[in-house]
């Protein structure tokens, strides 16, 4: 069994919440007493249907207002692959939650409503989605019971969506056309539908490459700790722990420690079921190297050649995260990298990019709550970065404010993936 | 077995857990708990790890070792002792810090009643579950712990769902639900204030049957209550209860013999048995994939008060 971390993303009523309680009833992982909780509190909140996103919905606030705040994790499986799914909140008030819920996932599901077709926020959350590197995404085609299963209107839906797909450069984007509430598509295939062709949603995610490309990859092995037993049997005994980021490590490979630039040879890595030759993401491991270099918590092991590049200065996308303050010039944070922290200014704030026009706007002066954008950072020591088109773990980074201690900002190295424009006049 | 039962098995599968390849999302889960709990070691100064003796922080602490083996574990297992704790907890709970050399630290719930710290309970089966809290946030204060693990999954309850891995708690101890910091890739923040503490949760997006299979693949240690064993219990709402000083018929209702497990493992008077005769680990998976009720629902008498029964607890500064 595998596993596929997925993000779902959808305006309210777009049936988002249907189609999650469908998945996870039908594939068994929503048990009895759960469902008969949620029937009777549905009764209790709205009367008479039984509203599956009280399931999704856990905190107390979400259910009294009916909309998702927060982003829930829930747990499906069928027998060849677990599934993680982020469900994030689909309103624009909400972005950073799912900017959080989205960072993990391999995958992205965007819900549309048959009826409305591609609203702002499908936009939205596809470009979000293709930002954070997500390329897979399949777009849910819902509601189609309530247009007589009609094969124009998705088509309609499809052609107006596909532009943007390719804007985003998006090269994996499935279309499906279902009804969540009546499970056309979801599980099983839809008897309403014969003129599609395709796989319904589960068997599309369980067909859908896992992890795919990372062991190709150059290395990096970001230090987290280094294990030091002070018992005599160890007496010069010195692991590096860490989890493999990219790339393949093997015994007996020659390694550059950045930022130090020293090299050594792997000697011996242990996995946690054992000693292995080889170790590749996301396995957790301690290493062994032959030489005595001092290394420590925030370098990284790398390749001896096609290494990261060593930056004190760097161009970023940022989403801006924090109610309170705003992003502005000469700002200062301290930003976490892998496993190394340093401060970090703004100096630059090149564009704020409107998400819905694709355009950036260069006259900007601040990023508010939710805006993303492009800015130049100088951090204080020198961080061994790829961009994030590239490697999403050495190309992520956090800011964090050392006054209230919040997370900022998310932030991906480089340019993005697509280009913003200009906006004319 | 019935079809629904078979519907079930018939979807999930029953792995063969000797095969490395069919439990890759285990070692995929266990990587992303060994990598939290690196992060935590290292750039906490006083880390330590909630153990009940149940089996999540049974399989926590087994991570915790495999994480920063070959040196010993470098903090201390906190235990709270709620007084009704089963004693095949207890016994267990000491023979695996006999076992592993562990310090342990116990905040007990019996002493804070005796010294008035919190006010004596109107009966002995009163349930501890709330009064635990403020011994859980005096043994964390007194013990300095800025950073303290425990084995919440959010497969759990729909509260549990929505916590973040890395969860701030203020210096009352409390769960802001509706400000959590954004967390992002696997890039956890751990700064906190003064008198702050983090909770983290390394198990958060391990499922009950991928605990079990775990548990099964790496064959770990678990008190003996959690497998098929005869059992003197008495039924009370619906839920088997267990016969002990703590825990008696109220209403008369009989007392049984039956073959039963615990699916969780917290106080006597609020956990409940299921009847099964699943003794090994695999016999327990068998069951699990074909159970249709929620670990919680099954077994905990606590979280059926209210509908949002545990995020209430939650945000007072429970586990
Ligand atoms: N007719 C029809 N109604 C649907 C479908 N999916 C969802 N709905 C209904 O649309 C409404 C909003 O659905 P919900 O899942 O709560 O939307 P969310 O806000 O995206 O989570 C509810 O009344 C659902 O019953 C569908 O496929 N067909």
């Amino acid at each position: 069994m595998d596993l596929l971390r997925i993000a779902t993303a959808g305006s309210v009523d777009d049936g988002k919440s249907t189609l999650i309680g469908r998945l996870l009833y039908d594939s068994k992982a929503l048990d009895d007493d759960v469902l008969l909780a949620v029937e009777d509190a549905s009764r209790r909140h709205h009367g008479d249907y039984v509203n599956l996103a009280l399931v999704t919905d856990g905190l107390r606030a979400e259910r009294e207002q009916g909309v998702t705040i927060d982003v829930a994790y829930r747990y499906f499986s069928t027998p060849n692959r677990k599934f993680i799914l982020a469900d994030t909140p689909g309103h624009v008030q909400y972005t950073r939650n799912m900017v959080t819920g989205a960072s993990t996932a391999e995958a992205v599901l965007i819900m549309i409503d048959v009826r409305n077709g591609v609203v702002e926020q499908s936009r939205r959350h596809a470009v979000i989605a293709s930002l954070l590197g997500i390329d897979r995404m399949v777009v849910c085609v819902n509601k189609m019971d309530l247009v007589g299963y009609d094969e124009g209107a998705y088509e309609a839906v499809r052609s107006s969506f596909i532009p943007l797909m390719r804007r985003l450069d998006v090269d994996d984007a499935t279309f499906i056309p279902m009804s969540a509430l009546n499970g056309d598509n979801v599980v099983e295939p839809s008897a309403n539908m014969p003129w599609y062709k395709g796989d319904p949603l589960l068997a599309h995610l369980e067909s859908l490459p896992a992890r795919e490309g990372l062991d190709s990859l150059p290395l990096r092995m970001p230090v987290q700790y280094v294990v030091r037993p002070h018992r005599e049997e160890y007496h010069d005994y010195r692991g590096y722990a860490g989890s493999v980021a990219s790339g393949v490590l093997r015994v007996g490979q020659r390694v550059r420690i950045m930022p130090s630039g020293a090299e050594s040879v792997i000697t011996a890595i242990e996995a946690p079921w054992g000693a292995v030759d080889e170790a590749r993401s996301p396995d957790a491991v301690t290493v062994q190297i032959a030489d005595d270099i001092d290394v420590t918590r925030g370098e990284m092991l790398c390749e001896a050649d096609g290494g990261p590049s060593m930056a004190q200065e760097f161009d970023a996308v940022v989403c801006w995260m924090d109610e309170r303050t705003a992003l502005r010039p000469g700002s200062v944070y301290r930003i976490k990298h892998t496993t190394r922290s340093a401060k970090a200014v703004v100096t630059d704030l090149v564009s704020l990019f409107s998400i819905t026009s694709l355009t950036g706007e260069p006259d900007a002066d601040m990023l508010s709550l939710n805006e993303i954008g492009q800015v130049k950072l100088r951090v204080s020591a020198p961080l061994a970065i790829d961009d994030y088109t590239s490697n999403r773990v050495t190309g992520s980074f956090i800011l964090i404010d050392e006054g209230t201690n919040s997370t900022v900002a998310a932030g991906m190295i480089g340019e993005p993936g697509f280009a913003f424009s200009v906006p004319a006049g | 077995m019935t079809t629904t039962e078979l519907e079930r098995l018939d979807v999930q599968g029953l792995v063969d857990l000797d095969d490395s390849s069919e439990s890759w999302h285990l070692r995929a889960l266990e990587a992303e708990a060994i990598h939290i709990i690196r992060e935590v070691v290292a750039e906490f100064d006083r880390p330590g790890l909630l153990f009940s003796g149940g089996k999540d922080s049974a399989v926590l602490l087994h991570l915790a070792v495999k994480a920063l083996r070959p040196a010993n574990l470098p903090f201390p297992v906190v235990h709270i002792d709620t007084g009704h704790n089963f004693p095949e907890a207890i016994a267990f709970r000491d023979r695996v810090v006999e076992r592993l050399g562990l310090d342990l630290v116990v905040g007990s719930v019996d002493e804070a009643i005796a010294s008035g710290f919190i006010p004596t309970p109107p009966s002995p089966s009163y349930s501890r579950n709330r009064m635990q809290t403020p011994v859980l946030l005096e043994t964390i204060r007194r013990g300095k712990f800025t950073a303290v693990f425990g084995g919440a999954r959010r497969d759990e309850e729909r509260s549990r769902a929505k916590e973040r891995v890395y969860s701030v708690r203020d210096e009352f101890g409390q769960w802001d639900p509706r400000n959590q910091r954004p967390e992002l890739w696997d890039l956890y923040n751990g700064s906190i204030g003064f008198g702050q503490h983090m909770r983290v949760f390394p198990l958060s997006n391990w499922t009950e049957l991928d605990i079990w299979r775990y548990i099964a693949e790496e064959n770990i240690d678990l008190p003996e209550i959690y497998y098929a064993h005869q059992r003197e219990v008495f039924e009370q709402d619906g839920m088997l209860m267990a016969l002990s000083p703590v825990m008696q018929p109220q209403r008369g209702e009989p007392v049984v013999v039956r073959s039963v497990r615990f699916r969780t493992v917290g106080d006597m008077t609020s956990t409940a048995a299921v009847e099964s005769d699943a003794a090994t680990p695999e016999a327990v998976i068998a069951e699990t994939l074909t159970t249709r009720i929620s670990e919680r629902g099954a077994t905990r008498a606590d979280d059926r008060t209210a509908e949002a029964a545990m995020e209430d607890r939650k945000r007072e500064g429970y586990f």
